[in-house]
């Protein structure tokens, strides 16, 4: 049976996409930026995703005003990436996993969420910049990657508690899926930011780290934030953080925080990443005896880094 | 038949893009998304009013563009990921685009940004005196029997 180990949260700002493929990564404006993403990277390399969904949102590249879906899930052999004005970014074809995709599909539809399925998308930074920030800049994506394309481009965006049960509807489809699968879900964008009108260049830190607290415990909080909180708060285009809460429902009712990294600024942004492990992974079982140590002693080690950055 | 009021009206310098937005620009959000392809950039550039013709759009919506006037091409129900693919056409970055829509230079609004960026204290309403929200309802309460007292 498949399993969903963990859930990483991460900022899909396209500076950072800019900037890594500008070769500017060693700038000290981005160090500060990719130097929070160390950790994570060894983190995902120990963690080894045999599949990683992605919980993201399109920027006017692969829906534009014509057809805007609430919930699209990829479910294609590949998605190339997107010309977002300045040609594609040059990063692999991110491959699919059309079968557990399209059984996830199946699977939800029947729990009564009517998203739409997707056999041909590109995708754009909002998916490439967090694969780019956990596993780095590979010839090859590790492993194939589920998008889920989030609207939260038109107002309204599906609530909080929507996202946050779409969440256990993708949870109970992947654990009905046959095939011994360890699965990563991501949720990406925010956290505060406004990038449109006179009020541009909006950041509450307070904000995302009440928020950040929230999803570390039991969601209860974040859940019921409604848009206009969202909107008034953390910024107009901060109601993406509304998609981390799919990541969070696909998790258990308590995790272990085994990582955080908060900043400000990229370009517009607060950049926040936040690593959620599931407590009881049946699947470490099925690990040797020496990684399975390894494994259990990451949480410590990377705990004492946490809260030590701004 | 005038716009339904929303709660979000009361946020300042902020355009909500929401579906009734999405209808009124659609053409406008159109045209910016023609400019994804490398061939429009050039007919653009080459001669904009003649291009924009081709978008069925009012007026007013041709002449922000025109103009380049970022915040009215919102408030006409153009969308900031599409605008800002015009920004890119003209060469400019996101940050570049909204330190313009805030009427700052862009060098002022990087130092504003790395600062920690623009505080939500007292942009957060526009219909409260001080621009933040009215109390929570034990704090008014405790205010108002501070007055009363």
């Amino acid at each position: 049976m498949a399993r969903i180990i963990a859930g990483v949260a991460s900022s899909h700002v396209p500076a950072i996409g800019a900037a890594i493929d500008n070769k500017r990564t060693e700038e000290p404006y981005w160090k500060r930026v990719f130097g929070g993403f160390e950790k994570s990277k060894g983190w995902m390399a120990q963690a080894k995703p045999d599949v990683a969904i992605v919980v993201y949102n399109d920027h006017a590249s692969a829906f534009s005003v014509d057809i805007i879906p609430t919930f699209a899930l990829g479910c294609a052999a590949e998605f190339p990436p997107a010309d977002e004005g300045w040609g594609p970014r040059p990063v692999p074809v991110v491959k699919g996993h059309p079968v557990l995709a399209s059984h996830i599909a199946q699977s939800v539809i029947l729990d009564e969420f009517d998203i739409t399925v997707v056999n041909k998308m590109e995708v754009d930074h909002g998916l490439t910049v967090p694969l780019n920030l956990l596993f780095g800049s590979p010839a090859q994506w590790p492993c194939p990657v589920i998008p889920l394309a989030v609207n939260v481009v038109m107002y309204p965006p599906p609530t909080g508690h929507r996202c946050f049960m779409l969440g256990k509807a993708i949870r109970k489809a992947v654990e009905s899926y046959p095939e011994d699968l360890r699965v990563v879900i991501f949720g990406t964008g925010g956290m505060s930011h406004q990038i449109s009108g006179p009020r541009a260049g909006l950041i509450n830190s307070k904000f995302d780290k009440a928020f950040l607290d929230s999803l570390s415990g039991d969601a209860k909080r974040a859940i019921k934030i409604p848009h206009i909180e969202y909107m008034r708060e953390a910024g107009a285009e901060g109601i993406e953080m509304v998609m981390w809460l799919i990541m969070r429902g696909a998790l258990d009712p308590r995790v272990e925080e085994v990582y955080r990294f908060y900043t400000v600024p990229a370009s517009n942004t607060a950049v926040g990443h936040i690593i959620l492990e599931n407590r009881r992974t049946p699947s470490r079982k099925r690990q040797s005896a020496g990684s399975k140590h390894k494994r259990a002693a990451a949480p410590a080690r990377h705990r004492n880094v946490r809260r030590g950055k701004r | 038949m005038p716009r339904a009021e929303h709660d979000y009206d009361d946020i300042p310098g902020t355009f909500v893009f929401d579906a009734e937005k999405s209808r009124q620009g659609y053409h406008l959000n159109m045209f910016c998304m023609s400019l994804m392809k490398d061939e429009n950039r050039k007919a653009f550039k080459a001669n904009e009013g003649e291009y924009l013709k081709k978008f069925p759009m009012t007026t007013e919506q041709r002449d922000a563009i025109l103009r380049r006037e970022w915040n009215r091409m919102l408030e006409l129900g153009g969308n900031i990921y599409f605008t800002a693919k015009l920004g890119a056409t003209d060469g400019l970055s996101f940050q570049q685009v909204a330190a313009i829509m805030t009427g700052s230079t862009q060098q002022d609004y990087a130092e504003m940004m790395l600062k920690g960026g623009r505080s939500v204290e007292g942009k957060r309403s526009k219909s409260t005196p001080d621009g933040n929200l009215r109390q929570t309802k034990s704090k008014r309460t405790r205010k108002s029997g501070k007055k009363r007292g």
